[in-house]
């Protein structure tokens, strides 16, 4: 299926420059400019990393150097969905080890992998500030409050529709 | 007149089903011919009621949950907006007794106000605290804080008063204030219902610090995985300069003071606040040592205040109401209120603001009604994930720095995590380890290398291998982390661990505490 959503654009070198080239007035921009990069891309292509490192005036060391710091970076296409779990202890408290079983057989995804057709990444989280309704997930930017797999699965199937 | 209905905004409420209520709700008085006006409010902090509506009936509010869309419909045709009967209706908000008994200073206005309306804020009393401070020097505003006992929020509970005044003393051209909004504590939410439900507060609170120590520029750092409050932030930065709170001129003065929002990237230290300062420099966030202090040497390297949400927001309150109110609240030394949130297995979660000194037993038995699942209370969290495991027998414990201090455990940011007889505290123990493993920013040994092998001692001990022997290793272990880190990262994760093995034994298969003999 590969990645033909609306949500991310397709990476170009001038994409990313284009995208970038506003940072170099910001002071301590590379955090930033990754962040852009990769909500724009839905990853941070290497080629971005370069880019990066040019307009921002730095070497290529530091900004890899943070790219790989920051569990939130993505170095592949991204599915288009992102589902995280939260594996807190709050959670914990209320199941949130079955909830990971459960939501990686409704979505037919293993912890940090994508589903089969690459539609949908299954990752872990730690607090998701929802922590008095928990069992705690989100699905790309919605909060799921005493989450089940089923739940889960649902939210799923209906952002899939909104792409389609 | 149209009838006010209040259906939650809040993250939490929508993550069951808030949004979904409100649209039925919209259709419903459309559908019988109802005028009404809806107010998305933030959350009042009954999380177990929610999605809770509420409406307003002669300015007093009426509370209704937890509502679904499928009961909607009959909330109508039941008239619910006339009367209190619904089997739904909880009565009057103020007076449930989870209301009633608490006493809201910082969250005076959350759940109450529209979050993003400036006139609901400033009829709720806000800006009046600002509006003081414009009158008062930088000293006079510091000292106001000073006196008013205000400690950090954050975790480590250092007066707020003396840090600013350090940054107040320190001379630079440039100065900023940076709010730590990064609550990486499982088991915490406070900082975000507040973001999400009364905006303004923060940016009065870092307007009103940046005005008293000379800082024209602010910076609120929230982790990434609060979407909603980084939009909503962001909404309400837009509107205080538009109305010119923030800006050249704060409120028509000749002070000018201005606000952006930086986020996070899923890295649990960037809340240490040096950490914080190497991620809003856009760098790895790895610890700085101290000395300097941020305050004199921060974020680019300038004269810096950093504090939590729930410290900055607590500032305008102080500025309004004076320094004396707020002092005579609270305990002897730990001054004011505290938010604790209630959380994990829990019957009745949420946020209660009260005066320190409220017990555990109190918090967790009377007001959160004891488990979810309905089973026994094993374990209590305090503190987040690097606070201790407090047993039952300890309940009786006041809730301030100093008492749960001398029972070895901390307040941290506030989270108080209920965990009922399955929890198996060994398993605990070990994630404490894992956790530290994941998120250590590495400078230092304990913690980076410490907490793997940490891993591995607990899961020997859980499979029996050498037990005596690695008992004694894990808590030589837990004394080099104590020891031998640079920041509470490595230097806190003991806490956990070896409340765990002090306060559960049998979960270990020792037959008593290892300080005894096993
Ligand atoms: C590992 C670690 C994580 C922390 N996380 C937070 C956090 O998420 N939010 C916060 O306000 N303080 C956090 N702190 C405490 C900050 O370092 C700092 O003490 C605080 O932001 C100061 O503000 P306050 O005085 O208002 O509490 C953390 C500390 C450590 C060691
Ligand atoms: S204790 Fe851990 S997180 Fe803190 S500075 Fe050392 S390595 Fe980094
Ligand atoms: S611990 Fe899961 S949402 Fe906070």
């Amino acid at each position: 299926m590969g990645n033909s959503t609306t949500k991310f654009q397709p990476f170009s070198k001038e994409a990313a420059l284009n995208l970038i080239a506003p940072f170099a007035r910001v002071e301590g921009p590379v955090l930033l400019a990754l962040q852009a990069t990769q909500k724009e891309f839905g990853y941070v292509d290497r080629d971005a990393v370069e880019v990066i490192a040019e307009v921002c005036n730095v070497s290529i060391a530091e900004v890899h150097g943070v790219l790989t710091y920051y569990s939130d970076f993505r170095t592949i296409p991204a599915a288009k969905i992102e589902v995280k779990v939260c594996v807190a202890e709050a959670c914990q408290s209320v199941g949130s080890r079955k909830l990971v079983a459960d939501a990686s057989a409704a979505l037919n995804t293993k912890m940090h992998s994508q589903s089969m057709d690459e539609s949908v990444q299954l990752n872990q989280v730690f607090c998701l500030g929802n922590c008095a309704l928990g069992p705690a997930a989100m699905v790309d930017e919605k909060l799921v409050g005493r989450a089940t797999g089923e739940k889960i699965a649902e939210i799923v199937s209906q952002i899939k529709k909104e792409y389609a | 007149m149209a009838i006010k209905i209040f259906v939650p905004i809040d993250d939490a409420a929508c993550s069951v089903g808030a949004n979904e209520v409100a649209l039925e709700i919209k259709t419903e008085a459309e559908k019988n011919n109802i005028d009404i006006e809806l107010v998305r409010n933030g959350s009042r902090g009954m999380l177990w009621l929610e999605p809770m509506v509420e409406i307003e009936i002669e300015n007093i509010r009426y509370a209704f949950g937890p509502v679904s869309k499928n009961d909607v419909k009959d909330l109508f045709a039941q008239e619910f907006y006339k009367n209190n009967t619904h089997p739904l209706a909880l009565g009057e908000t103020e007076k449930l007794p989870w209301m009633k008994n608490q006493q809201r200073i910082t969250f005076q206005r959350v759940g109450v106000i529209d979050p993003l309306s400036i006139s609901d804020y400033e009829s709720h009393g806000g800006l009046t605290g600002l509006r003081n401070a414009l009158k008062l020097t930088g000293e006079q505003i510091v000292s106001e804080v000073t006196e008013s006992g205000l400690r950090g929020r954050g975790g480590a509970g250092f007066p707020a008063g003396i840090k600013w005044r350090t940054v107040l003393k320190t001379e630079n051209s440039q100065k900023y204030v940076c709010c730590n909004a990064d609550e990486g504590d499982s088991g915490t939410f406070a900082d975000r219902m507040l973001m999400e439900g009364d905006p303004f507060t923060l940016i009065e609170g870092m307007t009103i610090a940046g005005i008293a120590v000379g800082a024209n520029k602010g910076f609120i750092y929230i982790r990434s995985e609060y979407p909603a409050a980084i939009k909503t932030m962001t909404n309400a930065i837009k509107i205080a300069k538009e109305f010119g709170l923030l800006g050249a001129s704060v409120l028509g003065s000749d002070k000018s003071f201005d606000l952006e929002i930086r986020a996070g990237a899923g890295s649990y230290v960037c809340g240490e606040e040096t950490a914080m300062l190497e991620s809003l420099e856009g760098k790895r966030g790895v610890v700085r040592a101290k000395p300097p202090l941020p305050a004199i040497e921060g974020l680019f390297n300038k004269p810096t205040i950093i504090n939590n949400v729930l410290t900055l927001a607590s500032v305008p309150m102080i500025l309004s109401e004076g320094a004396q109110m707020y002092k005579n609240l609270g305990t002897e030394k730990s001054k004011g209120t505290q938010v604790f949130q209630i959380a994990g297995n829990i019957k009745q979660g949420g946020i209660f603001e009260t005066p320190f000194g409220v017990t555990l037993n109190e918090l967790v038995n009377n007001y959160g009604a004891g488990t979810l699942s309905g089973k026994k209370i094993k374990a209590v969290q305090v503190g987040g994930p690097l606070g201790s495991y407090i047993p039952v027998n300890k309940f009786d414990t006041a809730m301030d720095y100093e008492s749960l201090a001398s029972i070895g455990g901390m307040l941290g940011h506030g989270g108080v995590v209920v965990f009922d007889e399955t929890v198996d505290m060994a398993q605990q123990a070990k994630f404490a380890m894992e956790f530290c493993v994941e998120e250590s920013c590495g400078k230092c040994t304990p913690c980076r290398i410490g907490s793997t092998r940490g891993v591995e001692v607990i899961e020997k001990i859980i499979n029996g291998q050498n037990k005596a022997e690695n008992v004694h290793l894990l808590l030589d272990l837990l004394d080099v982390m104590t020891d031998g880190s640079l920041c509470a990262m490595g230097g806190l994760t003991p806490l956990p661990v070896r409340s765990a093995l002090e306060n559960f034994p049998e979960d270990f298969a020792l037959v008593s505490s290892p300080n005894g003999a096993q």
